[in-house]
């Protein structure tokens, strides 16, 4: 009978096509691995974009599985965001790279993009970042955002810092990690602990009469011997200097 | 008796796909991937024989269920309780299918890459049942496809390919017909 040989053409579903599903529908991510000046890192993504940075170390799926409640599935990137994370890391910031930050709320997922804007080898203080998003009382808040920042490496979470000038604490495998990425990026870690240490938060020019994070790109151009350190921004208005337009000391 | 444990598996399959509309109404998310399981294969061996060909039904089974999600996110919780999910499923899948062909008539045809067979998860004789159904009009095919190979009812098809019963009964007539033809002529 044609019709029973016809009920037996049933099989089962060919290999791959209920994770390509799953990925098509957000319902799991995709990871791969990728360098990074940490070393391996797993990259997850989905059709909302990158959705988080962690060590290649111990049980990276079910951490992810645990914190984001779908698993990680093997897969390649999307063919433009397979050259825009290596870059991504590499640089520290996404740039064209979209990021899901579903995983945090309206709030902290503004203070990370505003993280975002800072640039290579440079750093601020919880208080700066708290200012700039305006919620200047929030200093505590964005210390916790940098903590559950779900991309780190790609949104730098290592170049904020304590507001007292302490290198401080760091998601990725721990305080070592933020200082070698520093280092990395040409900073020197124990310098800024030096400067933390004699109180020094701002940095003036008094021949351009411009005050300066200490680690701003202009600040760190100019002559040492016309640079003057101060312990605050009020320090530095009331000796009638003028904040940076760059690294927008508040 | 050949046929009788699969006539079995139909039963047991449509009483799983009753209770499907209340799951995927309350939790989404947490059902979805038990669709895919169950309807996964049915729809990927239903568009295989639509298509002849094994990447596009595979192709088409993925997009078929990442569009059935999305439209499922959209719906209220008693549009989902009150769905058919089958029909609505193959609905989906014949729209693609249609554009899918359309977009690629207008495509200018190169060389045809021909499977070789290693991905292709079909036994025997999965290239003789290609050509034999790449015989019959597109309507037979998928009439025939959903009746004998998925086991859809008439209603169903009809609800699927918004085809009146009557010519959805035809159609299977014609198609079955004529590979009956095709297979003796085969000897």
């Amino acid at each position: 009978m044609i019709e029973s040989q016809l009920a037996d053409l049933m099989g089962d579903l060919p290999e791959g096509v209920s994770e390509g599903v799953a990925l098509g529908t957000g319902l799991a991510d995709g990871y791969d691995l990728f360098e990074s000046p940490l070393g391996d890192v797993v990259v997850t993504f989905n059709p909302k974009g990158v959705s988080s940075v962690d060590l290649a170390e111990g049980d990276y799926a079910s951490r992810f599985e645990s914190r984001y409640g779908r698993p990680m599935l093997r897969a390649e990137a999307p063919r433009s965001w397979a050259t825009h994370i290596p870059r991504a890391l590499a640089i520290g910031t996404p740039g064209e790279l979209p990021v899901d930050f579903r995983s945090v709320t309206e709030f902290q997922a503004s203070v990370l993009r505003t993280a975002a804007s800072i640039p290579k080898g440079e750093v601020r203080p919880y208080a700066w970042l708290a200012h700039e998003v305006e919620r200047p009382g929030a200093v505590r808040a964005v210390g916790s955002t940098m903590a559950r920042n779900p991309v780190p490496l790609i949104i730098p979470c290592h170049r904020v810092v304590r507001s007292d000038g302490q290198i401080g604490a760091y998601s990725l495998g721990g305080p070592r990690n933020k200082h070698d990425l520093l280092s990395h990026e040409g900073l020197d870690p124990s310098w800024l602990e030096e400067l933390a240490a004699r109180h020094v938060r701002i940095r003036a020019n008094t021949s351009t009469g411009i005050f300066c994070h200490p680690t701003c790109s202009r600040i760190r151009r100019s002559k040492e011997t016309n640079i003057i350190d101060l312990g605050s921004t009020d320090a530095a208005v009331s000796a009638g200097y003028r904040p940076c337009q760059i690294c927008r000391p508040h | 008796m050949p046929g009788g444990a699969t006539v079995q598996a139909r039963v047991v399959f449509s009483q799983l796909m009753e209770d499907l509309p209340g799951a995927l109404a309350s939790d989404l998310d947490a059902s979805f991937q038990s669709v895919v399981e169950r309807m996964g294969p049915r729809v990927y061996w239903g568009l295989r024989r639509m298509y002849n060909n094994h990447q596009e039904a595979e192709d088409l089974t993925q997009e078929t269920f990442i569009r059935a999600y999305k439209a499922l996110s959209g719906y209220d919780t008693n549009r989902i309780r009150d769905m058919e999910v089958e029909p609505w499923i193959w609905t989906i899948a014949l729209n693609l299918g249609r554009n899918h062909m359309r977009d690629r008539a207008r495509r200018p045809t190169y060389v045809e890459l021909v499977e070789t067979g290693e991905t292709d998860p079909e036994m025997i004789d999965g290239a003789a049942w290609d050509r034999r159904f790449s015989e019959l009009n597109r309507h037979q095919r998928t009439a025939v496809a959903l009746r004998h190979v998925v086991g859809l009812s008439i209603g169903q098809i009809a609800q699927a390919t918004g085809r009146p019963e009557g010519t959805v009964k035809a159609d299977i007539h014609r198609g079955l017909g004529r590979l009956k033809t095709i297979m003796e002529e085969e000897g």
